[in-house]
């Protein structure tokens, strides 16, 4: 384990070599710089603290996975990176881009180069698999009728879908639809791919079929990946890197052997799904007793 | 309690404030990516057919029997007064100066604009919007304006419509039912009817109404709560704030335009 205190440090993050005085990360002999840097991120939802001075560091051509249990703000960290959210306070550098100090089109310039997997996968719901594949590949580059069609094909091919390539959405089931998701993903050949919880509701086949796709276009095609998910043993059979996030804070970090290794109260808890720890079954209020003796009009 | 009550009612006002704020920005951003409809004007042919041409029959329908009951009413008063060959003015004066850009502002933002709202507020709630945001594509630029537009272009077509099908339903009640003179019935709607001042304000109140129409709607989708319960409820307060604003601008305009 890396650490397991109230504040955790990524990879790297104490490293004098990585940080400049500028905004620019400068470039370790040791440390590779890293594809996202996270320094001192506070992000409140009102009066509602979901993070609170994180940092966080994704290394280039990793599986990096976020876990932790539902709301803690997993998908709030991806939304943070992607710029669809602004932080109270601290940085979020992605390839050296200060996101904060990007305006429209520099952000959308930067979009371009980052592929998002959404939970509810977001397609569009009036166009096919293919012409929702097609679609990035139509509002940013000028490949002609044929180059496209042959574009979109690979990357169903790659999926597995090329012969769905005329179904409608609502026609696909959960799994193929993820992957349909995955393909309009990674048309532009981004260097990240972000997949939120990609194996919830999925069955054993389609989840199996997603592990070995997030890992294989990793590898096969240089990619970064961040996978926000709380399924603990797949996301764990892929990743190289387990950040573990609970209450707005890093509760711990480090390779999957690494985290399922610690001993920690919390850690044990979630890592092993137990049903009571320090994340109680209860969620907190009067004791039962005196709520059934209380005199109550409702 | 009482200071609760004021807290309340503070809160209220702010929220309405703000979100009047974001309607202005929403429109300032749709205004501003109005070179989206000369780049792609294929998504502008398609709204008009979905907010005008599939309006068509209950705009054509409401129109006929608007005027027909306006020629019935119409009649029976001129009647009295043994000027029932002016039927045919006032059937197209009401027509055309009021009920046909109320009416029809009214029936579109049933139809078109509660479909408007809740297309709008499903593609936020089942991240469409977000999709498109990262696929690097503004989702403002992209669906709500070619949408503010069609809406925008499409009322005054429809309006017209409604306005000529009821003359049409007047013509067949008062002439053909009620034996209104044929000749007098269109030879003083001719000479009545002025094309600026009666003819084109109906237009300007239809495009000002189309305005509205089209943005309440827009935004009540672009900025509902992503629920089953929150697209419910901005489909509802789209028709019902939509109502009201065209009402409330049509008394304006009309002092506006017809006042002394």
């Amino acid at each position: 384990m890396k650490d397991n205190g109230s504040r955790s440090k990524a990879p790297g993050a104490s490293t004098p070599a990585v940080t400049t005085g500028d905004s620019q990360p400068a470039a370790s002999p040791r440390v590779p710089k890293p594809l996202v840097r996270i320094r001192g991120l506070t992000y409140r939802r009102g009066s509602l603290v979901v993070f609170e001075d994180l940092d966080l560091d994704i290394q280039r051509g990793a599986v990096t996975a976020v876990m932790g249990p539902s709301g803690t703000g997993k998908t709030t960290l991806l939304k943070l990176i992607t710029g669809q959210l602004r932080p109270d306070a601290g940085s979020i550098e992605v390839d050296g881009l200060n996101i904060q100090g990007l305006d429209k089109p520099q952000l959308f310039k930067l979009r371009r180069r980052m592929g998002m997997l959404f939970q509810s996968n977001a397609l569009l719901t009036d166009l096919s698999v293919f012409d929702n594949v097609a679609y990035p590949l139509r509002e940013h580059t000028d490949l002609s009728p044929s180059m496209l069609r042959k574009v979109v094909l690979l990357k169903l091919e790659a999926v597995g879908l090329r012969g769905a390539r005329d179904l409608m959405p609502s026609a696909l089931s959960g799994g193929m639809a993820r992957r349909a998701a995955l393909a309009r993903a990674i048309a532009l050949d981004p260097m990240m791919i972000l997949y939120d919880e990609p194996f919830t509701g999925q069955d054993p086949i389609s989840m199996g079929v997603l592990i070995a796709l997030i890992r294989h276009l990793n590898d096969a095609a240089g990619l970064t990946s961040i996978v926000v998910s709380h399924d603990v043993r797949e996301t764990a059979s892929i990743a190289d890197y387990l950040y573990v996030i609970s209450q707005g804070r890093i509760i711990a970090q480090g390779s999957p052997a690494e985290v399922e290794a610690d001993d920690s109260e919390w850690v044990r808890q979630f890592m092993g799904g137990l049903p009571d720890g320090p994340v109680h079954f209860h969620y907190p209020g009067p004791p039962l007793a005196q709520d059934l003796l209380r005199r109550s009009a409702a | 309690m009482l200071v609760d009550s004021i807290a309340a009612l503070g809160r209220g006002v702010l929220d309405s404030l703000t979100r009047l704020g974001r309607g202005h920005l929403l429109l300032a951003d749709i205004l501003r990516g109005s070179g989206e409809i000369f780049r792609h004007p294929r998504l502008l042919g398609e709204q008009i057919v979905n907010i005008g041409v599939l309006s068509l029959l209950i705009v054509g329908v409401s129109g006929l029997f608007v005027g027909m009951v306006l020629a019935l009413q119409g009649y029976y008063v001129l009647n009295q007064f043994g000027a029932e060959e002016s039927l045919g003015v006032m059937v197209a004066a009401s027509l055309v100066r009021e009920l046909g850009p109320v009416v029809t502002a009214l029936l579109v933002a049933g139809r078109a604009g509660s479909a408007l709202t809740a297309e709008i507020g499903l593609m936020k709630a089942t991240e469409q919007l977000s999709g498109l945001e990262m696929m690097a594509v503004d989702p403002v630029r992209r669906v709500l304006t070619p949408r503010f537009y069609g809406g925008v272009l499409a009322m005054p077509m429809l309006a017209a419509i409604f306005s000529a099908v009821g003359i049409l339903g007047g013509y067949f009640v008062g002439v053909g039912l009620l034996g209104v003179d044929d000749g007098a019935f269109w030879s003083q709607m001719q000479a009545k009817i002025d094309f600026a001042e009666d003819v084109v304000n109906g237009v300007i109140k239809s495009l000002a109404f189309g305005i509205v129409v089209t943005w309440i709607a827009l935004f009540q989708g672009y900025d509902s709560v992503p629920t089953s319960i929150g697209v419910s409820r901005s489909t509802t307060r789209s028709v019902v704030h939509a109502a009201l604003v065209v009402l409330g601008l049509d008394f304006v305009l009309t002092a506006l335009m017809f006042g002394d």
